[in-house]
């Protein structure tokens, strides 16, 4: 029996369809089973990512309406086996499901599995509960910037006061040391300091994500992408393995620190 | 010596963007989570009463107790009429 696990952000573009379908395809290299599951009705983007659109037969909306089963709606991966993907319905809006279908889906998904991700849709409204409605923990995405980590944190409140999700893990995602070394950007202490959440990764600002889009073939799978490097490391921390963070991931706490060692920044 | 290191870690001006953002990201941080429920408030609210009551005897009924938002900070602002003094035992 899986875990369910939603990626959300409250603010969109911050790359939630990115890290599901980098940590999806990085726990089935791995050899999880692993179900990718898109939940942004009318705006479906992860069967894009995935190079999976035009398989798709069914949808979400299908399954829980009792149009089709779910075996007949989940589309496989060519590339891995144990990995498949539920798309969300594109002609249909966020009331076409309700949290409590969600959640019996979310129950039927996870029988035969070891992962299911759930693709949170931007926002806090009816997406979002219908989301999390049938997850046990949340991967809350944000990028370093003031709007962003505002959003995560509004997230992170609704999690801990709406659901059993006490504890949100956090992904840090479009860092760039450069900017943070410049004194430019928010660096990980900062962003980790104001959202007092367990920190599960940073994944880099990389081109190779945008190229891969373009493919369809997530950056996990391309053994030079940096942020590829990063989900890779992300998927191995959920999984339990102790991972230390990356150079990268690790460039702005170690810059505070030098600096705080040569006296060039207090506190 | 010490500059060349200074431009090679990039000394942080508070003009930095990156502090601006974290000041920026404190406040409204702050203001976001202040939203209290009013069951919060009302603990908040018979906290503060049980603590005090030890010490005065206070008019409950016109007991007030907000936050007031300025520009750089917020407080807690509470007016708590007082009825009567209690005399406390002197300690050594
Ligand atoms: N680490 C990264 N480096 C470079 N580009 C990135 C990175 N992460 C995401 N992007 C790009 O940012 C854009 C938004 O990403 P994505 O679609 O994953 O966000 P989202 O949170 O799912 O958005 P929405 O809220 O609309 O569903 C995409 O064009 C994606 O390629
Ligand atoms: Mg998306």
């Amino acid at each position: 029996m899986g875990e369910v696990l939603v990626v959300t952000s409250g603010k969109g573009g911050v790359g939630k369809t990115t890290t599901t379908a980098n940590l999806g395809t990085a726990l089935a290299m791995m050899g999880f089973r692993v179900i990718l599951m898109d939940t942004d009705i009318g705006l479906r983007n992860l069967d894009v990512v995935m190079g999976l659109e035009n398989r798709i037969v069914y949808d979400l909306v299908d399954v829980t309406s009792g149009r089709c089963r779910l075996k007949q709606a989940l589309i496989r991966d060519r590339r891995f086996e144990s990995l498949s993907l539920l798309p969300a319905a594109q002609t249909k809006d966020k009331t076409a499901v309700n949290p409590e279908q969600m959640k019996v889906l979310c129950e039927e998904l996870r029988q035969d599995v070891d992962y299911v991700l759930v693709d949170c849709p931007a926002g806090i409204e009816q997406g979002f509960k219908n989301a999390t409605a049938g997850a046990s923990q949340a991967l809350v995405v944000t990028t370093p910037e003031v709007a962003a980590v505002r959003d995560a944190d509004r997230i992170i409140g609704l999690l801990q006061a709406d659901t059993e999700m006490r504890h949100p893990k956090l992904i840090l995602n479009r860092y760039r040391p450069q900017m943070v070394k410049r004194g430019d950007m928010l660096d990980v202490e900062d962003v980790k300091e104001h959202l007092a959440i367990e920190l599960l990764g940073i994944v880099p600002e990389d081109e190779s994500i945008i190229i891969s889009t373009n493919k369809g073939e997530p950056a996990v799978l391309n053994v030079n992408s940096r942020a590829g490097e990063a989900y890779r490391n992300i998927s191995r921390r959920i999984v339990g393995e102790e991972v230390p963070l990356m150079d990268i991931e690790d460039a702005g706490a170690f810059m505070n620190r030098i600096r705080r060692l040569l006296g060039l920044r207090t506190g | 010596m010490l500059d060349l290191l200074q431009r090679i870690l990039g000394r942080e001006t508070s003009r930095a963007s990156k502090n601006v953002a974290t000041e920026r990201l404190r406040l409204v941080l702050m203001h976001d989570r202040m939203d209290l429920t009013p069951q919060m408030m009302d603990s908040l609210r018979s906290d503060i009463l049980k603590v005090i009551t030890d010490y005065l005897e206070i008019d409950e009924a016109n007991m007030e107790i907000a936050f007031h938002r300025d520009k750089g900070s917020i407080a807690l602002v509470a007016s708590i009429p007082v009825v009567k003094m209690k005399r406390l035992p002197t300690c050594m």
